[in-house]
Protein backbone atom coordinates (compact mmCIF):
# COMPACT_ATOMS: atom_id res chain seq x y z
CA UNK A 1 0.00 0.00 0.00
CA UNK A 2 2.66 2.51 -0.96
CA UNK A 3 0.66 4.57 -3.43
CA UNK A 4 -1.30 7.46 -2.05
CA UNK A 5 1.04 7.74 0.90
CA UNK A 6 1.58 11.49 0.48
CA UNK A 7 -1.75 13.16 1.03
CA UNK A 8 -3.66 12.74 4.28
CA UNK A 9 -6.70 11.27 2.55
CA UNK A 10 -4.55 8.72 0.75
CA UNK A 11 -3.03 7.49 3.97
CA UNK A 12 -6.48 6.98 5.50
CA UNK A 13 -7.68 5.06 2.45
CA UNK A 14 -4.57 2.87 2.44
CA UNK A 15 -4.99 2.01 6.08
CA UNK A 16 -8.67 1.11 5.62
CA UNK A 17 -7.88 -1.34 2.81
CA UNK A 18 -5.14 -2.98 4.83
CA UNK A 19 -7.55 -3.46 7.73
CA UNK A 20 -10.02 -5.00 5.29
CA UNK A 21 -7.36 -7.41 4.09
CA UNK A 22 -6.60 -8.41 7.65
CA UNK A 23 -10.27 -8.88 8.38
CA UNK A 24 -10.70 -11.02 5.29
CA UNK A 25 -7.77 -13.16 6.30
CA UNK A 26 -9.22 -13.44 9.78
CA UNK A 27 -12.53 -14.80 8.49
CA UNK A 28 -10.68 -17.60 6.77
CA UNK A 29 -8.63 -18.66 9.78
CA UNK A 30 -8.83 -16.70 12.95
CA UNK A 31 -5.62 -17.79 14.61
CA UNK A 32 -2.24 -16.22 14.07
CA UNK A 33 -0.78 -18.09 11.14
CA UNK A 34 2.63 -19.21 10.01
CA UNK A 35 3.45 -19.99 6.37
CA UNK A 36 4.73 -23.45 5.57
CA UNK A 37 5.68 -25.11 2.32
CA UNK A 38 3.70 -28.10 1.07
CA UNK A 39 6.61 -30.43 1.70
CA UNK A 40 6.91 -29.30 5.32
CA UNK A 41 3.21 -29.94 5.87
CA UNK A 42 3.49 -33.40 4.33
CA UNK A 43 6.45 -34.10 6.59
CA UNK A 44 4.47 -33.12 9.68
CA UNK A 45 1.47 -35.21 8.60
CA UNK A 46 3.61 -38.29 7.95
CA UNK A 47 5.34 -37.88 11.27
CA UNK A 48 2.02 -37.67 13.12
CA UNK A 49 0.81 -40.89 11.48
CA UNK A 50 3.74 -42.61 13.19
CA UNK A 51 3.17 -40.83 16.53
CA UNK A 52 6.26 -38.67 15.99
CA UNK A 53 5.71 -34.95 16.23
CA UNK A 54 8.30 -32.35 15.26
CA UNK A 55 9.41 -31.71 18.83
CA UNK A 56 9.49 -35.41 19.71
CA UNK A 57 6.19 -35.55 21.61
CA UNK A 58 3.57 -38.22 21.21
CA UNK A 59 0.10 -37.38 19.90
CA UNK A 60 -1.33 -37.00 23.43
CA UNK A 61 1.51 -35.15 25.12
CA UNK A 62 1.37 -31.57 26.22
CA UNK A 63 4.32 -29.19 26.16
CA UNK A 64 5.68 -28.12 29.51
CA UNK A 65 3.34 -25.73 31.30
CA UNK A 66 4.46 -23.03 33.73
CA UNK A 67 1.81 -21.59 36.03
CA UNK A 68 2.19 -18.68 38.38
CA UNK A 69 -0.58 -16.91 40.28
CA UNK A 70 -0.79 -13.52 41.96
CA UNK A 71 1.38 -11.70 39.44
CA UNK A 72 -0.71 -8.52 39.12
CA UNK A 73 -1.02 -6.72 42.42
CA UNK A 74 -4.10 -4.54 41.91
CA UNK A 75 -6.47 -7.36 40.96
CA UNK A 76 -8.52 -9.68 43.12
CA UNK A 77 -6.77 -12.63 41.50
CA UNK A 78 -4.41 -13.17 38.60
CA UNK A 79 -2.48 -15.90 36.89
CA UNK A 80 0.09 -16.25 34.15
CA UNK A 81 0.42 -19.46 32.17
CA UNK A 82 3.13 -20.34 29.66
CA UNK A 83 2.63 -23.35 27.40
CA UNK A 84 5.65 -23.59 25.15
CA UNK A 85 5.80 -20.10 23.65
CA UNK A 86 2.11 -19.32 24.24
CA UNK A 87 1.88 -16.78 27.06
CA UNK A 88 -1.43 -15.78 28.67
CA UNK A 89 -2.07 -13.36 31.53
CA UNK A 90 -5.47 -13.36 33.28
CA UNK A 91 -6.66 -10.84 35.83
CA UNK A 92 -9.88 -11.13 37.84
CA UNK A 93 -11.45 -8.09 39.41
CA UNK A 94 -14.41 -8.35 41.76
CA UNK A 95 -16.79 -5.43 41.66
CA UNK A 96 -20.17 -4.87 43.26
CA UNK A 97 -23.18 -4.49 41.07
CA UNK A 98 -26.82 -5.39 40.62
CA UNK A 99 -27.76 -8.97 39.75
CA UNK A 100 -29.33 -9.86 36.44
CA UNK A 101 -33.12 -9.73 36.36
CA UNK A 102 -33.64 -13.41 35.53
CA UNK A 103 -31.22 -14.61 38.24
CA UNK A 104 -31.71 -12.25 41.18
CA UNK A 105 -29.86 -14.33 43.77
CA UNK A 106 -26.69 -15.00 41.84
CA UNK A 107 -23.62 -13.07 40.84
CA UNK A 108 -22.04 -13.56 37.41
CA UNK A 109 -18.80 -13.55 35.42
CA UNK A 110 -17.90 -11.28 32.54
CA UNK A 111 -15.14 -12.27 30.17
CA UNK A 112 -13.05 -9.99 28.02
CA UNK A 113 -10.20 -11.19 25.85
CA UNK A 114 -7.57 -8.79 24.52
CA UNK A 115 -5.33 -10.10 21.75
CA UNK A 116 -2.44 -7.71 22.04
CA UNK A 117 -0.19 -6.78 19.15
CA UNK A 118 2.63 -8.20 21.27
CA UNK A 119 1.65 -11.64 20.11
CA UNK A 120 1.77 -11.09 16.38
CA UNK A 121 1.63 -8.01 14.11
CA UNK A 122 -1.66 -9.34 12.69
CA UNK A 123 -3.34 -8.32 15.94
CA UNK A 124 -2.45 -4.67 15.53
CA UNK A 125 -5.32 -2.21 15.78
CA UNK A 126 -8.65 -4.00 15.30
CA UNK A 127 -7.05 -7.13 13.88
CA UNK A 128 -7.27 -9.10 17.10
CA UNK A 129 -10.90 -8.24 17.87
CA UNK A 130 -12.45 -11.14 15.96
CA UNK A 131 -10.31 -13.72 17.69
CA UNK A 132 -10.91 -12.02 21.02
CA UNK A 133 -14.71 -12.15 20.71
CA UNK A 134 -14.54 -15.76 19.53
CA UNK A 135 -12.54 -16.78 22.60
CA UNK A 136 -14.77 -14.74 24.93
CA UNK A 137 -17.92 -16.35 23.50
CA UNK A 138 -16.39 -19.80 24.00
CA UNK A 139 -15.60 -18.93 27.61
CA UNK A 140 -19.17 -17.76 28.19
CA UNK A 141 -20.46 -21.02 26.76
CA UNK A 142 -18.34 -23.29 28.86
CA UNK A 143 -19.18 -21.41 32.06
CA UNK A 144 -22.85 -21.28 31.19
CA UNK A 145 -24.01 -24.05 33.50
CA UNK A 146 -25.05 -24.32 37.13
CA UNK A 147 -22.09 -26.23 38.47
CA UNK A 148 -18.94 -24.63 37.03
CA UNK A 149 -18.76 -21.78 39.50
CA UNK A 150 -20.99 -21.43 42.57
CA UNK A 151 -22.70 -18.19 41.59
CA UNK A 152 -24.95 -18.14 44.63
CA UNK A 153 -21.93 -17.50 46.84
CA UNK A 154 -21.37 -14.28 44.92
CA UNK A 155 -24.71 -12.86 46.00
CA UNK A 156 -24.67 -10.21 48.74
CA UNK A 157 -28.34 -9.34 48.96
CA UNK A 158 -30.86 -10.69 46.46
CA UNK A 159 -32.08 -8.32 43.75
CA UNK A 160 -29.87 -5.53 45.05
CA UNK A 161 -26.19 -6.34 45.35
CA UNK A 162 -23.96 -9.07 44.08
CA UNK A 163 -20.35 -9.61 43.10
CA UNK A 164 -19.53 -9.41 39.43
CA UNK A 165 -16.22 -11.02 38.49
CA UNK A 166 -14.62 -9.35 35.50
CA UNK A 167 -12.18 -11.82 34.00
CA UNK A 168 -9.71 -10.11 31.64
CA UNK A 169 -7.52 -12.28 29.47
CA UNK A 170 -4.43 -10.84 27.81
CA UNK A 171 -2.66 -12.69 25.03
CA UNK A 172 1.02 -11.94 25.21
CA UNK A 173 2.47 -14.51 22.86
CA UNK A 174 0.83 -16.97 20.53
CA UNK A 175 2.33 -20.32 19.59
CA UNK A 176 -0.73 -22.45 19.02
CA UNK A 177 -3.27 -23.98 21.41
CA UNK A 178 -4.76 -20.77 22.70
CA UNK A 179 -7.99 -22.15 24.14
CA UNK A 180 -6.36 -24.70 26.41
CA UNK A 181 -3.91 -22.21 27.83
CA UNK A 182 -6.57 -19.57 28.38
CA UNK A 183 -8.78 -22.00 30.29
CA UNK A 184 -5.91 -23.15 32.48
CA UNK A 185 -5.09 -19.52 33.22
CA UNK A 186 -8.72 -18.63 33.99
CA UNK A 187 -8.99 -21.57 36.37
CA UNK A 188 -5.75 -20.62 38.11
CA UNK A 189 -6.81 -16.98 38.38
CA UNK A 190 -10.21 -17.93 39.85
CA UNK A 191 -8.40 -20.18 42.34
CA UNK A 192 -6.29 -17.20 43.34
CA UNK A 193 -9.22 -14.75 43.56
CA UNK A 194 -9.89 -13.33 46.98
CA UNK A 195 -13.19 -11.50 47.34
CA UNK A 196 -13.48 -9.28 50.42
CA UNK A 197 -16.10 -10.37 52.91
CA UNK A 198 -18.95 -7.88 53.27
CA UNK A 199 -21.85 -7.56 55.65
CA UNK A 200 -25.17 -5.95 54.95
CA UNK A 201 -26.38 -3.72 57.78
CA UNK A 202 -29.95 -2.60 57.89
CA UNK A 203 -31.02 0.68 59.46
CA UNK A 204 -34.30 1.43 61.19
CA UNK A 205 -35.49 3.27 58.08
CA UNK A 206 -34.85 0.17 55.98
CA UNK A 207 -31.89 1.51 53.98
CA UNK A 208 -29.09 -0.97 53.62
CA UNK A 209 -25.44 -0.31 54.19
CA UNK A 210 -22.60 -2.45 53.02
CA UNK A 211 -19.74 -2.85 55.42
CA UNK A 212 -16.35 -4.08 54.40
CA UNK A 213 -14.46 -5.98 57.05
CA UNK A 214 -11.36 -4.26 58.44
CA UNK A 215 -9.05 -7.20 58.08
CA UNK A 216 -7.65 -7.19 54.51
CA UNK A 217 -7.07 -10.95 54.67
CA UNK A 218 -10.67 -11.73 55.53
CA UNK A 219 -12.03 -12.86 52.21
CA UNK A 220 -14.02 -15.55 50.54
CA UNK A 221 -12.47 -17.89 48.00
CA UNK A 222 -14.21 -19.52 45.09
CA UNK A 223 -14.28 -23.25 44.75
CA UNK A 224 -12.80 -24.15 41.38
CA UNK A 225 -13.35 -27.90 41.65
CA UNK A 226 -15.85 -27.92 38.82
CA UNK A 227 -14.36 -25.25 36.58
CA UNK A 228 -13.84 -26.92 33.22
CA UNK A 229 -10.76 -26.86 31.02
CA UNK A 230 -10.72 -26.98 27.25
CA UNK A 231 -8.80 -29.68 25.41
CA UNK A 232 -8.20 -28.86 21.75
CA UNK A 233 -7.83 -31.87 19.47
CA UNK A 234 -6.59 -31.13 15.94
CA UNK A 235 -7.17 -33.63 13.22
CA UNK A 236 -3.98 -34.12 11.20
CA UNK A 237 -4.21 -36.78 8.52
CA UNK A 238 -5.91 -39.81 10.07
CA UNK A 239 -4.94 -39.11 13.66
CA UNK A 240 -5.63 -36.34 16.10
CA UNK A 241 -3.13 -34.49 18.27
CA UNK A 242 -3.42 -32.67 21.53
CA UNK A 243 -1.70 -29.32 22.06
CA UNK A 244 -0.82 -28.45 18.47
CA UNK A 245 1.86 -25.86 17.72
CA UNK A 246 1.28 -23.16 15.10
CA UNK A 247 2.91 -25.32 12.43
CA UNK A 248 0.70 -28.30 13.26
CA UNK A 249 -2.39 -26.11 13.28
CA UNK A 250 -1.50 -25.03 9.75
CA UNK A 251 -1.61 -28.70 8.68
CA UNK A 252 -4.93 -29.43 10.32
CA UNK A 253 -8.23 -28.76 8.61
CA UNK A 254 -10.58 -29.45 11.49
CA UNK A 255 -10.30 -29.29 15.27
CA UNK A 256 -12.55 -30.18 18.15
CA UNK A 257 -12.67 -28.15 21.36
CA UNK A 258 -13.90 -30.27 24.24
CA UNK A 259 -14.58 -28.63 27.57
CA UNK A 260 -14.02 -31.19 30.37
CA UNK A 261 -14.34 -30.97 34.14
CA UNK A 262 -12.00 -32.69 36.58
CA UNK A 263 -14.30 -35.73 36.79
CA UNK A 264 -14.35 -36.21 33.04
CA UNK A 265 -17.77 -34.68 32.41
CA UNK A 266 -18.04 -32.86 29.11
CA UNK A 267 -19.73 -29.48 29.47
CA UNK A 268 -19.54 -28.30 25.89
CA UNK A 269 -18.03 -29.21 22.55
CA UNK A 270 -17.28 -27.13 19.51
CA UNK A 271 -15.87 -27.84 16.10
CA UNK A 272 -13.62 -25.28 14.42
CA UNK A 273 -11.97 -25.27 11.03
CA UNK A 274 -13.17 -25.54 7.48
CA UNK A 275 -12.70 -29.30 7.13
CA UNK A 276 -15.24 -31.96 8.02
CA UNK A 277 -15.13 -34.58 10.76
CA UNK A 278 -16.49 -38.10 10.64
CA UNK A 279 -18.86 -38.93 13.54
CA UNK A 280 -16.57 -41.81 14.54
CA UNK A 281 -13.59 -39.50 14.71
CA UNK A 282 -15.61 -37.08 16.80
CA UNK A 283 -16.37 -39.88 19.24
CA UNK A 284 -12.71 -40.94 19.41
CA UNK A 285 -11.55 -37.37 19.87
CA UNK A 286 -14.08 -36.85 22.63
CA UNK A 287 -12.84 -39.93 24.48
CA UNK A 288 -9.24 -38.72 24.14
CA UNK A 289 -10.33 -35.29 25.33
CA UNK A 290 -11.93 -36.72 28.45
CA UNK A 291 -8.90 -38.82 29.26
CA UNK A 292 -6.44 -36.00 28.69
CA UNK A 293 -8.66 -33.50 30.48
CA UNK A 294 -8.68 -35.53 33.68
CA UNK A 295 -4.86 -35.66 33.76
CA UNK A 296 -4.72 -31.92 32.98
CA UNK A 297 -6.99 -31.10 35.91
CA UNK A 298 -5.05 -33.33 38.29
CA UNK A 299 -1.72 -31.70 37.34
CA UNK A 300 -3.15 -28.20 37.62
CA UNK A 301 -4.65 -28.91 41.04
CA UNK A 302 -1.38 -30.28 42.37
CA UNK A 303 0.63 -27.28 41.07
CA UNK A 304 -1.83 -24.76 42.49
CA UNK A 305 -1.85 -26.45 45.90
CA UNK A 306 1.93 -26.68 45.84
CA UNK A 307 2.20 -22.98 45.11
CA UNK A 308 -0.21 -22.14 47.89
CA UNK A 309 1.63 -24.32 50.38
CA UNK A 310 4.79 -22.26 49.79
CA UNK A 311 2.94 -19.41 51.46
CA UNK A 312 3.65 -15.66 51.32
CA UNK A 313 7.42 -16.26 51.43
CA UNK A 314 7.38 -17.75 47.94
CA UNK A 315 9.74 -16.03 45.55
CA UNK A 316 7.70 -14.42 42.79
CA UNK A 317 9.25 -14.73 39.37
CA UNK A 318 6.86 -12.48 37.46
CA UNK A 319 7.98 -10.98 34.18
CA UNK A 320 11.62 -10.29 34.94
CA UNK A 321 12.71 -13.76 35.92
CA UNK B 1 0.31 -39.52 27.77
CA UNK B 2 2.67 -37.08 29.43
CA UNK B 3 1.70 -33.88 31.14
CA UNK B 4 4.20 -31.74 32.98
CA UNK B 5 3.13 -28.68 34.92
CA UNK B 6 5.43 -26.75 37.14
CA UNK B 7 6.01 -23.43 38.84
CA UNK B 8 8.31 -20.99 37.05
CA UNK B 9 11.90 -20.82 38.18
CA UNK B 10 13.97 -17.66 37.91
CA UNK B 11 16.88 -17.93 35.50
CA UNK B 12 20.25 -18.08 37.18
CA UNK B 13 22.66 -15.45 35.84
CA UNK B 14 25.61 -16.95 33.97
CA UNK B 15 28.79 -16.70 36.01
CA UNK B 16 31.76 -14.96 34.47
CA UNK B 17 34.05 -17.97 34.35
CA UNK B 18 31.98 -20.35 32.22
CA UNK B 19 34.69 -22.03 30.19
CA UNK B 20 35.58 -19.13 27.97
CA UNK B 21 39.06 -19.19 26.44
CA UNK B 22 39.30 -15.55 25.51
CA UNK B 23 37.84 -12.78 27.60
CA UNK B 24 35.48 -10.78 25.45
CA UNK B 25 34.93 -7.14 26.15
CA UNK B 26 31.14 -6.99 26.25
CA UNK B 27 29.35 -3.66 26.15
CA UNK B 28 25.77 -2.44 26.18
CA UNK B 29 24.44 0.70 24.46
CA UNK B 30 25.75 3.73 26.29
CA UNK B 31 28.88 2.08 27.69
CA UNK B 32 32.14 3.92 27.28
CA UNK B 33 34.60 1.90 25.24
CA UNK B 34 37.60 4.14 25.58
CA UNK B 35 38.47 7.74 26.32
CA UNK B 36 41.51 7.65 24.03
CA UNK B 37 40.77 9.90 21.05
CA UNK B 38 43.37 8.30 18.79
CA UNK B 39 41.03 5.55 17.57
CA UNK B 40 38.87 5.53 14.48
CA UNK B 41 35.29 4.60 15.18
CA UNK B 42 33.67 1.76 13.26
CA UNK B 43 30.20 0.21 13.22
CA UNK B 44 28.27 0.21 16.47
CA UNK B 45 30.07 3.18 18.03
CA UNK B 46 29.65 6.91 18.20
CA UNK B 47 31.59 9.81 19.60
CA UNK B 48 30.07 11.66 22.51
CA UNK B 49 31.63 13.98 25.09
CA UNK B 50 35.19 13.17 24.00
CA UNK B 51 34.55 9.46 24.60
CA UNK B 52 33.86 6.54 22.31
CA UNK B 53 30.47 5.11 23.26
CA UNK B 54 28.86 1.88 22.09
CA UNK B 55 25.49 2.06 20.37
CA UNK B 56 24.71 -1.68 20.22
CA UNK B 57 25.04 -4.53 22.68
CA UNK B 58 27.92 -6.79 21.74
CA UNK B 59 31.62 -7.44 21.89
CA UNK B 60 34.29 -4.88 21.10
CA UNK B 61 36.65 -5.70 18.25
CA UNK B 62 39.81 -3.83 17.56
CA UNK B 63 41.88 -3.91 14.42
CA UNK B 64 44.92 -1.61 14.80
CA UNK B 65 43.30 1.79 15.10
CA UNK B 66 39.76 0.81 14.23
CA UNK B 67 37.30 0.01 17.00
CA UNK B 68 33.92 -1.46 16.24
CA UNK B 69 31.27 -3.27 18.23
CA UNK B 70 29.91 -6.48 16.80
CA UNK B 71 26.33 -7.02 17.95
CA UNK B 72 25.51 -10.39 19.49
CA UNK B 73 21.89 -10.56 18.38
CA UNK B 74 21.21 -8.91 15.07
CA UNK B 75 19.40 -9.43 11.81
CA UNK B 76 21.27 -11.23 9.08
CA UNK B 77 23.66 -8.99 7.13
CA UNK B 78 24.43 -10.60 3.81
CA UNK B 79 27.93 -11.13 2.45
CA UNK B 80 28.68 -12.36 -1.05
CA UNK B 81 29.13 -16.13 -1.07
CA UNK B 82 26.99 -16.94 1.96
CA UNK B 83 24.63 -19.87 1.86
CA UNK B 84 21.15 -18.99 3.06
CA UNK B 85 17.91 -20.86 3.56
CA UNK B 86 14.94 -18.65 2.83
CA UNK B 87 11.17 -18.73 2.49
CA UNK B 88 9.37 -17.23 -0.51
CA UNK B 89 7.06 -14.43 0.59
CA UNK B 90 6.03 -12.90 -2.73
CA UNK B 91 6.02 -13.76 -6.41
CA UNK B 92 6.63 -10.62 -8.47
CA UNK B 93 7.37 -9.90 -12.10
CA UNK B 94 10.59 -11.72 -13.03
CA UNK B 95 11.66 -12.21 -9.38
CA UNK B 96 10.75 -13.68 -6.04
CA UNK B 97 10.97 -12.01 -2.65
CA UNK B 98 12.60 -14.27 -0.10
CA UNK B 99 12.47 -13.89 3.65
CA UNK B 100 15.91 -14.47 5.15
CA UNK B 101 15.65 -12.91 8.60
CA UNK B 102 17.36 -9.70 7.43
CA UNK B 103 16.19 -6.09 7.48
CA UNK B 104 14.86 -6.25 3.93
CA UNK B 105 13.46 -9.16 2.00
CA UNK B 106 16.05 -10.74 -0.26
CA UNK B 107 15.54 -10.95 -4.00
CA UNK B 108 15.81 -14.01 -6.22
CA UNK B 109 15.74 -13.04 -9.87
CA UNK B 110 14.20 -15.36 -12.42
CA UNK B 111 17.45 -15.19 -14.38
CA UNK B 112 19.39 -16.43 -11.33
CA UNK B 113 17.27 -19.54 -11.02
CA UNK B 114 18.11 -22.88 -12.59
CA UNK B 115 15.62 -24.17 -15.09
CA UNK B 116 14.58 -27.81 -14.72
CA UNK B 117 16.91 -30.15 -16.50
CA UNK B 118 19.76 -27.70 -16.16
CA UNK B 119 19.22 -26.03 -19.52
CA UNK B 120 20.79 -22.65 -20.20
CA UNK B 121 18.69 -20.26 -22.21
CA UNK B 122 17.19 -16.80 -22.07
CA UNK B 123 14.14 -16.55 -19.90
CA UNK B 124 11.08 -15.94 -22.01
CA UNK B 125 7.63 -14.58 -21.30
CA UNK B 126 6.32 -18.13 -20.77
CA UNK B 127 8.89 -18.64 -18.04
CA UNK B 128 7.65 -15.48 -16.38
CA UNK B 129 4.07 -16.73 -16.43
CA UNK B 130 5.14 -20.11 -15.10
CA UNK B 131 7.03 -18.66 -12.14
CA UNK B 132 4.49 -19.83 -9.62
CA UNK B 133 4.93 -23.35 -10.93
CA UNK B 134 8.59 -23.25 -9.87
CA UNK B 135 8.33 -21.52 -6.49
CA UNK B 136 5.21 -20.53 -4.57
CA UNK B 137 4.63 -18.42 -1.48
CA UNK B 138 5.69 -20.43 1.54
CA UNK B 139 8.28 -22.60 -0.26
CA UNK B 140 11.72 -23.01 1.26
CA UNK B 141 14.85 -22.68 -0.84
CA UNK B 142 18.57 -22.91 -0.31
CA UNK B 143 20.54 -20.33 -2.24
CA UNK B 144 23.79 -18.42 -2.33
CA UNK B 145 24.23 -14.68 -2.03
CA UNK B 146 25.23 -13.21 -5.37
CA UNK B 147 25.34 -9.50 -4.58
CA UNK B 148 24.42 -7.01 -1.89
CA UNK B 149 22.58 -3.85 -2.91
CA UNK B 150 23.45 -0.46 -1.50
CA UNK B 151 20.46 -0.48 0.88
CA UNK B 152 21.57 -3.80 2.36
CA UNK B 153 19.13 -6.00 0.46
CA UNK B 154 20.60 -9.24 -0.74
CA UNK B 155 20.35 -10.78 -4.18
CA UNK B 156 20.35 -14.58 -4.28
CA UNK B 157 21.05 -17.18 -6.93
CA UNK B 158 20.49 -20.91 -7.18
CA UNK B 159 22.79 -21.52 -10.10
CA UNK B 160 24.08 -24.83 -8.89
CA UNK B 161 22.52 -28.23 -8.60
CA UNK B 162 22.98 -28.33 -4.87
CA UNK B 163 20.70 -25.29 -4.35
CA UNK B 164 17.02 -25.07 -5.07
CA UNK B 165 13.67 -25.90 -3.50
CA UNK B 166 13.82 -27.89 -0.27
CA UNK B 167 11.68 -30.95 0.28
CA UNK B 168 10.50 -32.67 3.41
CA UNK B 169 12.18 -31.70 6.64
CA UNK B 170 12.20 -29.38 9.60
CA UNK B 171 13.31 -25.75 9.81
CA UNK B 172 15.00 -24.51 12.98
CA UNK B 173 15.57 -20.78 13.45
CA UNK B 174 18.50 -19.56 15.50
CA UNK B 175 20.25 -16.20 15.75
CA UNK B 176 22.44 -15.47 12.67
CA UNK B 177 25.41 -14.54 14.83
CA UNK B 178 25.64 -18.17 16.00
CA UNK B 179 26.49 -19.60 12.57
CA UNK B 180 30.14 -19.25 11.64
CA UNK B 181 31.28 -18.97 8.04
CA UNK B 182 33.07 -22.08 6.93
CA UNK B 183 33.99 -24.07 3.83
CA UNK B 184 30.83 -26.08 3.50
CA UNK B 185 27.40 -25.69 4.97
CA UNK B 186 25.88 -28.93 3.72
CA UNK B 187 26.49 -31.79 6.12
CA UNK B 188 25.40 -35.41 6.25
CA UNK B 189 25.21 -36.63 9.81
CA UNK B 190 25.93 -40.29 10.52
CA UNK B 191 22.56 -40.73 12.25
CA UNK B 192 20.60 -40.52 9.00
CA UNK B 193 19.80 -36.82 8.98
CA UNK B 194 21.32 -34.12 6.79
CA UNK B 195 21.72 -30.51 7.70
CA UNK B 196 22.01 -27.24 5.79
CA UNK B 197 23.42 -24.50 8.04
CA UNK B 198 22.19 -21.25 6.56
CA UNK B 199 24.27 -18.20 7.43
CA UNK B 200 21.07 -16.32 8.16
CA UNK B 201 20.27 -18.56 11.10
CA UNK B 202 17.78 -20.79 9.28
CA UNK B 203 18.89 -24.38 9.67
CA UNK B 204 17.26 -27.04 7.56
CA UNK B 205 17.27 -30.63 8.81
CA UNK B 206 16.01 -33.37 6.54
CA UNK B 207 16.27 -37.13 6.24
CA UNK B 208 19.30 -38.09 4.13
CA UNK B 209 18.06 -39.25 0.73
CA UNK B 210 19.10 -42.82 -0.10
CA UNK B 211 20.42 -41.89 -3.50
CA UNK B 212 21.73 -38.56 -4.60
CA UNK B 213 19.90 -37.23 -7.62
CA UNK B 214 22.28 -35.31 -9.82
CA UNK B 215 20.20 -33.84 -12.57
CA UNK B 216 17.12 -32.58 -10.80
CA UNK B 217 18.53 -29.24 -9.76
CA UNK B 218 16.29 -29.14 -6.74
CA UNK B 219 12.85 -28.75 -8.29
CA UNK B 220 11.31 -32.16 -7.86
CA UNK B 221 10.30 -31.98 -4.21
CA UNK B 222 9.60 -35.54 -3.18
CA UNK B 223 6.20 -35.59 -1.52
CA UNK B 224 5.93 -39.31 -1.00
CA UNK B 225 6.23 -41.28 2.19
CA UNK B 226 9.98 -41.37 1.96
CA UNK B 227 10.17 -40.68 5.69
CA UNK B 228 11.66 -43.93 6.90
CA UNK B 229 11.01 -43.89 10.62
CA UNK B 230 14.69 -43.93 11.59
CA UNK B 231 15.68 -40.96 9.49
CA UNK B 232 12.61 -38.97 10.51
CA UNK B 233 13.42 -39.62 14.12
CA UNK B 234 17.03 -38.63 13.49
CA UNK B 235 16.13 -35.29 12.00
CA UNK B 236 13.68 -34.55 14.79
CA UNK B 237 16.23 -35.33 17.48
CA UNK B 238 18.79 -33.16 15.72
CA UNK B 239 16.40 -30.24 15.66
CA UNK B 240 15.65 -30.67 19.37
CA UNK B 241 19.37 -30.70 20.15
CA UNK B 242 19.87 -27.51 18.19
CA UNK B 243 17.03 -25.78 19.96
CA UNK B 244 18.40 -26.90 23.32
CA UNK B 245 21.86 -25.62 22.41
CA UNK B 246 20.51 -22.27 21.35
CA UNK B 247 18.41 -21.92 24.49
CA UNK B 248 21.46 -22.51 26.63
CA UNK B 249 23.48 -19.98 24.62
CA UNK B 250 26.14 -22.42 23.63
CA UNK B 251 27.88 -20.24 21.10
CA UNK B 252 28.67 -20.87 17.48
CA UNK B 253 27.64 -23.81 15.35
CA UNK B 254 30.18 -25.08 12.92
CA UNK B 255 31.59 -28.05 11.10
CA UNK B 256 31.14 -31.59 12.36
CA UNK B 257 33.87 -33.09 14.43
CA UNK B 258 33.29 -33.36 18.13
CA UNK B 259 30.14 -34.75 19.63
CA UNK B 260 27.50 -32.43 20.99
CA UNK B 261 28.02 -32.05 24.72
CA UNK B 262 24.59 -32.43 26.27
CA UNK B 263 24.10 -33.19 29.97
CA UNK B 264 23.13 -36.79 30.45
CA UNK B 265 19.76 -35.96 31.98
CA UNK B 266 18.61 -34.21 28.84
CA UNK B 267 20.43 -36.23 26.20
CA UNK B 268 18.41 -38.02 23.59
CA UNK B 269 19.37 -41.58 23.05
CA UNK B 270 21.81 -40.87 20.27
CA UNK B 271 23.73 -37.69 19.63
CA UNK B 272 24.37 -36.12 16.27
CA UNK B 273 28.00 -35.34 15.65
CA UNK B 274 27.49 -31.65 15.19
CA UNK B 275 30.02 -29.64 17.10
CA UNK B 276 29.07 -26.74 19.26
CA UNK B 277 31.82 -24.56 20.63
CA UNK B 278 31.13 -22.78 23.88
Amino acid sequence: MTQGAWCGGGVVRARATRADDVRRAKRLGSMASVSLSEAEKVYIVHGVQEDLRVDGRGCEDYRCVEVETDVVSNTSGSARVKLGHTDILVGVKAEMGTPKLEKPDEGYLEFFVDCSANATPEFEGRGGDDLGTEIANTLYRIFNNKSSVDLKSLCISPREHCWILYVDVLLLECDGNLFDTICIAVKAALFNTRIPRVRVLEDEEGSKDIELSDDPYDCIRLSVENVPCIVTLCKIGYRHVVDATLQEEACSLASLLVSVTSTGVVTCMRKVGKGSLDPESIFEMMETGKRVGKVLHASLQSVLHKEESLGPKRQKVGFLG
Amino acid sequence: MAMEMRLPVARKPLSESVGRDTKKHLVVPGDTITTDTGFMRGHGTYMGEEKLIASVAGSVERVNKLICVKALKTRYNGEVGDIVVGRITEVQQKRWKVETNSRLDSVLLLSSMNLPGGELRRRSAEDELAMRGFLQEGDLISAEVQAVFSDGAVSLHTRSLKYGKLGQGVLVQVSPSLVKRQKTHFHDLPCGASVILGNNGFIWIYPTPEHKEEGAGGFAADLETEGVRVSTEASLRTSSCLLLAMKWNWGALWSPGRTLRVPAAEAPSFLPSLAVSG
